[in-house]
Formats: structure tokens, C-alpha cells, sequence
């Protein structure tokens, strides 16, 4: 099986939608012709052409709202978002219009449109190219929510993302795109939106986490296996909605848990999942539930030593893993 | 002095880059910020800058050479000036529209960082007695007397693990070998105390070995946990219940009509137990080497037979409670233990047990002191018998025997009798106004 | 002169039976939406919001589409626009009085929320200006797909204001989308007036900077409107790209039942819009014309009147939607 990178991954995942049906079309910022600002479509308008790779002005609004007029009239858009930053003018466009199309008009309309952006730290982009603000759209029925944390995934969920009759956010960890590199099939195969997996089983603590957490979680429990500590590493993959079998089954197994993600703390999908195990799992639980996540600062700052004081790592992980597991 | 010059970081997600051409050849001389070669990476083509300034060292890869980030690519001499302005120097990034972070970093600057804190607490420590959610449930479907267990995790908590490594381990043990027989009753007096591993008895055909469930093992350990912990003494009241029979028969249409359960005669001996109990307050405590601990509340536990054990749920403050109140509680707890549906919450807490085996029929019985109250009381059967009334008449009287098994370090023989009597003086003393609710 | 005007339905190419259909079209637009007003006072319609003096521009924009093929991103104002594109009063009742049956919405928005995908009329929510995105996007498809629908969008001249409304207009200018954008500028966005909400006294005057022709009608000639529309639609069909149209209009009610216009509407100024009432005006035209024969507008009118009767009749039996409904169609799935 070959190995890709991530990014390519991606890439492949678009590429491969848009060879099979060809309702599927790409439009943003810098897609076209320079193949995006991190060569996420790169090779794509070459193969598919102006009609279908659409350089847009630098309008967020406009990136969405466009796409959500062409997935009413029957095309399959993937918009994508230079920076999940720079979201925000989009988020009236994607909450209060394609969340909420099918629900308001009865089910006669239907948005099938993805929105892609990278988001998260650790490379040095500061406060607003390192952002992890996903939990904005998880509150939003009507909205799907996916980060995936590993090449295969990111092909298998884009592929499924796109397929899906309804809107939905694909979040992929920038940092990741070149970092993390694994095997990824050729030919057909689709993620299922909505279920997590199970990276590492274990029972003495439940890990739950997404994104590049995922692979610093494993790190982390790879170092207390060591020790004789048992972690099951759970990699939530989507974010809305959140897989609360497998949630509810890896806690209940284990008894302790953390939650852990790179965007900050409160009011996060940390929160959310630890409220779920807290309703779901009390008789289970050994220890309180424990989170893990950035620290209450409105972003990731430049400079290395503010950028570490933010970002999570393997070894920040682990020391929170021991005080639990002694607990 | 000689430095190692490193791939730069020339973009954000970029992990690796290729020297394309190498613009200084080894013995050049090179300023500071002069470009020293050109590098390409998938997102940006850029020029490495000299870190400092001096002359070109060695080309430690070769054109065309893929780098990781951070790898070392060439070396430079500095010049003596170069070296100490150095310092400053890598700290001024140079303005490209990629940003290279410097990976040669004077050894001051690259002093580690304090690992911040995550954000996320675990609460301070439980304390020691603090039993979790999953503890209490795996106490319970296994049968396990939690304080009993050495607790591994923090401030001696008993954790999950705890108890399900002592289930593996209590499961696991099979009878041992039986012991080398030794002589005399001091030897084996000493192998008792020591705990041997009981003998495995010889099966003949025709026996059925049944095995021990979870309850049984429970109990057997209690039990001679028990007898080896409290030195057992034993003492008796004969009560003349005929009072309390005829309330009974008067009150017990009433009360089932109101209150949905049958009046038995657990209910009024339950009443004269609490009070007694709060009259003779040796007999609701326990005892430790520090002192005798007396309980403050009065939790009474109602031994419950059940077809393959027995179970004692607890009635909590059954001071407090009217003698309707200890027979609705009692009927409830009864009802539920036969169904099996006790929380943990209803075993948990007794200061003093009552065991109401009259309903078996016996007449006299010797019960063992449930852990770590300091007494356990029968009421056997009540038997209608001919007795000695006052001016020696002969009548036929409904007698009940009060048996109490005590913990004599905590109780000797006077406080025992002096609470048979408080009870036997309320129950004989009973009239027909007695209010029941 | 009626001369004049004769000449100008030759040039649009309306003849007779539709110049007698657009009135129809007005008169039913008129009737229907007095009649949500009287109910709304009745206390039986707890919200109307209404298309009193757009219906000229409304009605003679409508029929250069075509209903089913064009797209439609209409506003709330629109009452006339869907009725030409084929909704019924019954339809707009059923939603005016929540049923579950409404094909907007169920009953899940507010009335005048309208949608119908049968007719290419994209479902709007509340927040303004949205809408024009999402025509540009259903321009964008059809211009993929190489087809020559085009999509026509409206607006109020307050809604010219949103930041989607120039990004939808530039981007479709970039990228030559047949996107029709129609501002119906009545001069006030609830209560403020036009000359609070921009700098300009025309809405049209931005088109040259968003790299597209800017036409302005008078709102209160159907015929005039229609003209407009048609050529803009014709030269989106030829792939020349999106048109500005600004139809002059004026708005005979408050912005809504909830809207009490007398603190900053004078009764004089109303007066003055009422007098210049386009159903009353183009009928005294077509009659003039003797396009409508004496007792013509009578009758239509006492014919519209029984439909909607009837509709409103029909609209009120219909059940309302049950409360577990609410928790159908977040997903498709």
C-alpha cells in the first residue's frame, strides 16, 4: 500500500471526487492557478479546468454563499478557506444560511457542500494563522464537523464529506500536511462521518482526542505502556456529530479519562465530551473527568517560547496522563 | 570558531527542503546575511542566509541533497567578533516573505522552557476512605468488603484496580495443598491464626461439589472474619409479648388497609431496640485501639434470608422514624433484597443488626456480630406457653426469646442485660394506645 | 401619452393578453396582500409583511423568467414576484397562518420566507443580502453546466448595504455569471431613509464599479420594468455576464405589521405615494388603452376576491404541524 503525506492525501481526495463526478467543483482563494497557498490543490485546475477550479476574489462570504447557490442548482462544491482564521465574515453564510436550508424550507432544499480550511499551531503562524476554532460550528445542528488525523482518514472523510447531502466542515491540521505521513489505498474506499476510532485500545485510561493530538496522545501512551499504564487512544474524527458509542463504550472500559485537543479549553468539544461521560459513565468512573487544551489566550503567539507555553506536546501529555492514572 | 549552519524552517508546514546550489565554496569569505545557497522546498524557493560571518566552512551534503528541518548543512568559521554579535544576531529573523527560524541558537537562548502547565487540573487527592463510582459498583457486584483492601491509588485511595486485582486474585486461589500435618492442638491453634490454606476434602462418589458464588465466598469470609476479630459472648431475655400481640391484632387491619404492608412484630421490637440502643450506647459502636468509637447515628440493619445467602439492609436513622415508618422501610428493604435490587447505599452504614429469625421458628440462637458493630440481637419465635403471673397464677402467655451476641472488649455482661431489660421493660409495657405512627 | 405607452409593450413584445395578464398579476399580488393585512388585524395572521407599490416592478421583472427554469432569490417584499413565478394564495396563506403544509417552510419560518424548489425559487432565511451569494452560485452552476438559465435576485436599497451584496456582485462580474440583481428602492429600510443608508441617490450608480450596467426604471411601470429585466436576462443568456437593475418604487404600508410608520413617514408624504398607486395606475393605462374594457378590473378583481376566499378557507382547515415535525429535516440522512 503506498504511503502518502496528509496533504497529499487531500489532494487525492478532491482530485479523485472530481474524476468521478463531475458535479464536483473547488472554488477560493489562490486554488487555481498557483494550486492553493499550501499546494493543497495543486495540479488541479491543470486537470480540470477554469470552469471547475475557480480562483475567487478574496471574499469569504461570498467564497460560501456562492458555493451554497451552486449546491441548490445541483453542482457539488468544495469552498475552501485559505485559513480556518479567517472563517469568520463566513460564518453568517454558513450557520444562518446552509445550516439551516434543509430545516427551513421543510426538506425541499438541500445544501451538499464542503468547506475546507487548515487550521491549528505549532508552525510558527501566530495569532491568526494557527487557530483551532472548530467548536464555533459543533453547537450548529445542520452542520457536520470533521478533522481528520491521518492521511488515510483525511482521503476517506473528504471523500465521504463530499458525497454528503448536507454541509460539511472539513477541518484539516496544517501542521500535519507534510509531518504526517502513513499508508493510504488506492482505489475506492469512504470514511464513515460520525464514527471515531480506536488507535490504541488500552483500559486503564480512555484517551479522547482529534487532530494532531491524536498522534501526541499516542506518543504519550506509548511511553506509559512502559510503565505498565494501559491508555486506549480514541481519535474522535468528527466533531459533529460525535461518535457517543464509542465515547461512552472507551470510558465506561476504562473508568478514567481525558479529553485532550489543542484548542482552548472552555467551552470546547472537550467540554462537550466530558458533559457526555459525566451524564453516560458516572458509575464507571475512577477519577474525575480531565481535559486537556490551550490555555485561555485569544490565540497561538509568534514568538517560540510564547508559541510552546500554548501548544500541547507528547511529553506536556504524558506528565498529565501520570497524575491520572496515579490517581 | 567553528559553527554548524541548519535547514531553516522556510515556511509554515514545510519539514524538509533540497540545496539546489551552493552559492559559497569552502575558504570564501562571507558577511553576515549573505546568502550562502539556494534551497527549494514543494511551497517556496528561497536562499539560506550566513548566520554569521567569517569564511565558508565544509558543504556537509551535496547539491541536490534532501535536508530534514534542522539538518545540518554546512559549516562556517567565525570570525572572533562574529562570534560574541553572534548572539543577538540569530534572534533578528531576517524579513523574507518565508520567515527561517535560525536553528543555530547560542546556548543562553536556547535555554529550556519551563513546561507550562496544561490547562487542566485533576482535584486535589480523594481521601483515603473515598470510594469512586466504579469502586463501589465492582464492590458490589463482586462482593467485595472494600475496607479490607489496601488502596494503591492516592492518600491510600482503593482504586479499580485494586479491587479487580483482588477479585483475580481471590477467584484465582484455589484450595491450596493441604497443610503438613503437625501435632498438637498449639500447632495447629498457630496454623489457624497464621491462616492456612484450608484442606482440599477427598471426594467420595455420589458428592456434588457445588461451587461458591460470590455471596457465599462473601459471607464464609465475613464470618470467620468476624469470630477471629470480636471475642463473642452471648446472653438472653425471655419477653412476654401477649401487650404487643393483642395492639397487633388490633391495629393490623387498620394499618394494611392504610399503609398497604402487613404489621408484623419486627416493627414494635425494632422501636424498643432504637430506644434501648440510645439508653445503652456501648451497644451502637465500634470498636479501635484508639478507643470505642460510639455512633452517633442509629442505622439498624434487618438481617434478610435469602435462598443462597443472606443480605442486611440497613434502615438509615430508624430513630427518628415512627414505628410505621420502620415497617414501611423495613417491608420495602425486605422486598427489595428478595428481588435483589439493593443500591449499595442500602448495605452500607449499619451501627446495629436485628435479626427477626423467629420467622424461621427457632427458638434460641446464637448469631455472629456483623463487622464492626459491637453486638448483633435475634428475636426467635414467639411460642405461647404456660408462665408464672403475678401472685403465682399460671397463664398462657406469648413468650419470645431475645438473644444478643456482643463484643465483650466493648461490652461486658452488664450493659448487655441492662439493654435486654430496656427492651424487654418497653415491649412488656406496651398498652393499646400505643401510637404507631 | 397613451400612444407612447402603446409603443412601449410593442417594443417589449407584450401583446394584449399579456398586457391583461399583468395586470391580473398585480391585482391578485394587491388583493392578497389586503387580505393578510385585514387578518393580521383581526388577530388571526400574527405577522405580514407587504408588497403594496412594488407590484409593478415586482409583477414586470417576474415575467422576463422563466418560472422553473430561471432561478429566483427573492426577499421578503417578493409577495408579487412568486406569484408570477407560480405560487398560489393559497400557498402564501397556508405559510401566513403556519400550516403544515406550507411549502416554504412547513411553518418553520416566518411568513414570507419563500421557497419553492418546484420553481427554482431558492428558500430565504432572515439575515438580508444572503440571498445574493446564493443567486450568484446558482448562476455559477448554470454557467458550468454551459446551460443559459439565469438567475435573478431582489432586494431593498437598506439591503445594499450588506457587505454580501457587493461581494456578490463583484464576484459575478469577475466571473460574468448571468446574475440579475434587482434593488427595489422604496426609500426606506424600516425607518431610515435613504440618504442615511448611503451616499448616493441611486443604487444604480455602484454598478459602474462593480463592472457591470446599471439601469434604472421607473418602478411603477410594469412594462418599463419588464423591458428592463428582459433585456438584462438576454444578455445573460448570451454569457455577457450580470445586470443592476433599480426599480423605483414606493412602500404603501409600514415595513411590517410590527411597524408603526407614522413617526418618521408623514401622512402627507403617504398620501403623495398613494396618489401615484401603480395596480390603480397601470389599470386607468390599460383602460385608457382599451386594453381592459369598462367593468374589466371589476370583475377580475371579484374573481381574485373568491379565490383567495376560498384559499383562505382552505388554508385555515389545514392542520397545523405537529410538535414532533420539529425535529425533522436537520439532516437528510
Amino acid at each position: 500500500m503506498p504511503t502518502k503525506t496528509y496533504i497529499e492525501a487531500i489532494r487525492e481526495g478532491m482530485r479523485d471526487e472530481m474524476r468521478r463526478d463531475e458535479r464536483v467543483i473547488l472554488m477560493g482563494e489562490d486554488v487555481g492557478v498557483k494550486g492553493g497557498v499550501f499546494k493543497a490543490t495543486e495540479g488541479l485546475h491543470k486537470e480540470f479546468g477554469e470552469m471547475r477550479v475557480i480562483d475567487t476574489p478574496l471574499a469569504e462570504s461570498a467564497i460560501v454563499g456562492v458555493a451554497i447557490g451552486a449546491a441548490i442548482n445541483g453542482l457539488l462544491p468544495i469552498a475552501e478557506i485559505q485559513f480556518q482564521d479567517f472563517i469568520m465574515p463566513a460564518v453568517d453564510q454558513i450557520i444562518s444560511e446552509a445550516a439551516k436550508i434543509r430545516y427551513r424550507s421543510n426538506n425541499d432544499f438541500n445544501v451538499p457542500m464542503v468547506v475546507r480550511a487548515p487550521f491549528g499551531g505549532g508552525v510558527h503562524g501566530a495569532l491568526y494563522h494557527s487557530q483551532s476554532i472548530e467548536a464555533i460550528f459543533c453547537g450548529v445542528p445542520g452542520l457536520k464537523v470533521v478533522v481528520p488525523s491521518t492521511p488515510h482518514d483525511a482521503k476517506g472523510l473528504l471523500r465521504a464529506a463530499i458525497r454528503d447531502p448536507d454541509p460539511v466542515l472539513y477541518f484539516e491540521h496544517k501542521r500535519a500536511y507534510r509531518l504526517i505521513k502513513g499508508e493510504v489505498p488506492d482505489g475506492e474506499y469512504v470514511e464513515e462521518i460520525g464514527k471515531a476510532r480506536v488507535v490504541r485500545e488500552g483500559s486503564d485510561i480512555a484517551i479522547l482526542t482529534y487532530g494532531l493530538m491524536t498522534h501526541f496522545c499516542a506518543d504519550a501512551a506509548e511511553k506509559l505502556a512502559a510503565d505498565g499504564f494501559s491508555c486506549e487512544v480514541v481519535d474522535l474524527r468528527t466533531l459533529r456529530p460525535l461518535d457517543r458509542e464509542q465515547i461512552i463504550a472507551s470510558a465506561r472500559k476504562c473508568g478514567k479519562v481525558m479529553v485532550v485537543q489543542e484548542a482552548n479549553l472552555a467551552v470546547s468539544i472537550a467540554s462537550e465530551v466530558a458533559a457526555i461521560v459525566a451524564e453516560e459513565c458516572f458509575e464507571y468512573l475512577d477519577a474525575p473527568v480531565m481535559r486537556l487544551g490551550g490555555p485561555e489566550i485569544p490565540g497561538v503567539p509568534f514568538s517560540p517560547p510564547l508559541e510552546e507555553f500554548y501548544m500541547l506536546t507528547p511529553a506536556k501529555i504524558e506528565t498529565a496522563l501520570r497524575r491520572l492514572a496515579a490517581y | 570558531m567553528a559553527i554548524t549552519v541548519t535547514m531553516p524552517q522556510l515556511g509554515e508546514s514545510v519539514t524538509e527542503g533540497t540545496i539546489t546550489e551552493w552559492l559559497k565554496q569552502p575558504g570564501d569569505a562571507v558577511e553576515i546575511y549573505e546568502s550562502i545557497a539556494e534551497v527549494t522546498t514543494d511551497k517556496v524557493n528561497a536562499e539560506i542566509p550566513a548566520p554569521v560571518a567569517g569564511t565558508m566552512g565544509e558543504h556537509l551534503v551535496e547539491k541536490g541533497t534532501v535536508v530534514p528541518v534542522g539538518g545540518a548543512i554546512c559549516t562556517m568559521e567565525a570570525t572572533a567578533s562574529a562570534a560574541e554579535t553572534s548572539t543577538p544576531v540569530t534572534e533578528n529573523l531576517p524579513a523574507e516573505k518565508s520567515t527561517p527560524v535560525m536553528e543555530h541558537i547560542p546556548a543562553a537562548a536556547a535555554a529550556p522552557m519551563p513546561v507550562a502547565a496544561p490547562a487542566a487540573s485533576i482535584p486535589s487527592g480523594p481521601t483515603g476512605t473515598h470510594l469512586t463510582p466504579a469502586v463501589r459498583m465492582l464492590a458490589a457486584e463482586h462482593a467485595v468488603d472494600v475496607t479490607q483492601l489496601t488502596g494503591s491509588g492516592i492518600a491510600g485511595r482503593v482504586t479499580k484496580k485494586d479491587v479487580l486485582e483482588f477479585v483475580q486474585r481471590r477467584d484465582a486461589a484455589a484450595p491450596a495443598a493441604p497443610p503438613e500435618p503437625t501435632g498438637g492442638v498449639a500447632a495447629r491453634r498457630a496454623e489457624a491464626a497464621a491462616q492456612p490454606a484450608p484442606p482440599t476434602p477427598s471426594s467420595a462418589s455420589g458428592d456434588t461439589l457445588v461451587p461458591l458464588t460470590p455471596m457465599r465466598r462473601a459471607i464464609a469470609e465475613h464470618m470467620v472474619r468476624s469470630r477471629h476479630t470480636s471475642p463473642h459472648a452471648w446472653t438472653m431475655v425471655e419477653v412476654d409479648m401477649t401487650k404487643v400481640a393483642r395492639v397487633r391484632t388490633k391495629q393490623r387491619a387498620d394499618f394494611r388497609k392504610q399503609q398497604g404492608v402487613d404489621l408484623t412484630f419486627l416493627p414494635f421490637v425494632a422501636k424498643a431496640v432504637v430506644a434501648a440502643l440510645r439508653k445503652v450506647p456501648t451497644l451502637n459502636a465500634t470498636w479501635s485501639d484508639q478507643g470505642v468509637l460510639l455512633r452517633n447515628d442509629v442505622n439498624l440493619g434487618l438481617a434478610v434470608a435469602l435462598e443462597d445467602g443472606l443480605v442486611v439492609p440497613v434502615i438509615k436513622g430508624a430513630d427518628r422514624l415512627s414505628m410505621a415508618g420502620i415497617a414501611l422501610a423495613a417491608a420495602d428493604l425486605t422486598d427489595r433484597a428478595r428481588a435483589g435490587k439493593l443500591r449499595i447505599d442500602d448495605v452500607e452504614g449499619g451501627t446495629f443488626t436485628l435479626n427477626n429469625a423467629g420467622a424461621l421458628g427457632t427458638l434460641m440462637s446464637q448469631a455472629i456480630i456483623n463487622q464492626p458493630q459491637a453486638a448483633i440481637l435475634v428475636m426467635d419465635a414467639i411460642v405461647k406457653r404456660p408462665v408464672v403471673v403475678e401472685d403465682d397464677a399460671i397463664a398462657v402467655r406469648s413468650m419470645m426469646n431475645l438473644c444478643i451476641s456482643f463484643d465483650h472488649r466493648i461490652n461486658d455482661g452488664l450493659g448487655a442485660a441492662r439493654f435486654l431489660r430496656s427492651i424487654k421493660e418497653t415491649l412488656e409495657s406496651i398498652d393499646d394506645s400505643a401510637a404507631l405512627w | 401619452m397613451a400612444v407612447a405607452k402603446e409603443d412601449a409593450a410593442q417594443r417589449a413584445g407584450l401583446d394584449t393578453d399579456a398586457l391583461r395578464t399583468m395586470y391580473r398579476h398585480m391585482a391578485r399580488a394587491r388583493v392578497l396582500d389586503e387580505r393578510m393585512w385585514v387578518l393580521n388585524r383581526q388577530g388571526r395572521a400574527p405577522f405580514v409583511i407587504s408588497c403594496q407599490g412594488h407590484e409593478a416592478a415586482q409583477v414586470g421583472i417576474a415575467m422576463a423568467l422563466r418560472p422553473g427554469y430561471d432561478w429566483a432569490a427573492p426577499y421578503y417584499r417578493d409577495l408579487a414576484v412568486t406569484l408570477v413565478l407560480g405560487m398560489s394564495p393559497k400557498d402564501h396563506l397556508l405559510a401566513t397562518m403556519a400550516r403544515a403544509a406550507d411549502p416554504n417552510s412547513g411553518g418553520r419560518q416566518m411568513p414570507s420566507h419563500f421557497g419553492c424548489r418546484r420553481l427554482n425559487i431558492i428558500t430565504g432565511g432572515s439575515p438580508v443580502a444572503t440571498q445574493v451569494l446564493h443567486a450568484a452560485g446558482a448562476a455559477l452552476a448554470s454557467r458550468v453546466r454551459g446551460e443559459d438559465a439565469v438567475a435573478m435576485t431582489s432586494l431593498g436599497e437598506g439591503s445594499t448595504s450588506e457587505g454580501d451584496f457587493h461581494e456578490g456582485l463583484n464576484f459575478a462580474a469577475v466571473h460574468k455569471l448571468p446574475l440579475i440583481t434587482v434593488v427595489e428602492n422604496n426609500g426606506f429600510a424600516i425607518s431610515v431613509p435613504w440618504d442615511k443608508q448611503m451616499p448616493l441617490k441611486d443604487v444604480a450608480d455602484r454598478a459602474l464599479a462593480y463592472g457591470m450596467p446599471g439601469v434604472i426604471v421607473d418602478g411603477g411601470d410594469p412594462i418599463a420594468c419588464y423591458a428592463a429585466m428582459k433585456t438584462a436576462v438576454e444578455r445573460g443568456r448570451r454569457g455577457e455576464g450580470p445586470t443592476l437593475i433599480e426599480a423605483k418604487v414606493a412602500r404603501l404600508t409600514p415595513h411590517s405589521s410590527d411597524d408603526d410608520d407614522r413617526i418618521y413617514k408623514t401622512r402627507e408624504a403617504l398620501a403623495e405615494e398613494k396618489k401615484h398607486d401603480c395596480v390603480l395606475g397601470f389599470r386607468v393605462r390599460l383602460e385608457e388603452a382599451g386594453v381592459l374594457a369598462p367593468g374589466d378590473a371589476e370583475e377580475i378583481r371579484a374573481e381574485i376576491m373568491r379565490e383567495v376566499d376560498r384559499a383562505l378557507q382552505e388554508a385555515e382547515a389545514s392542520p397545523l404541524p405537529s410538535p414532533e415535525s420539529a425535529l425533522l429535516h436537520v439532516y437528510g440522512d
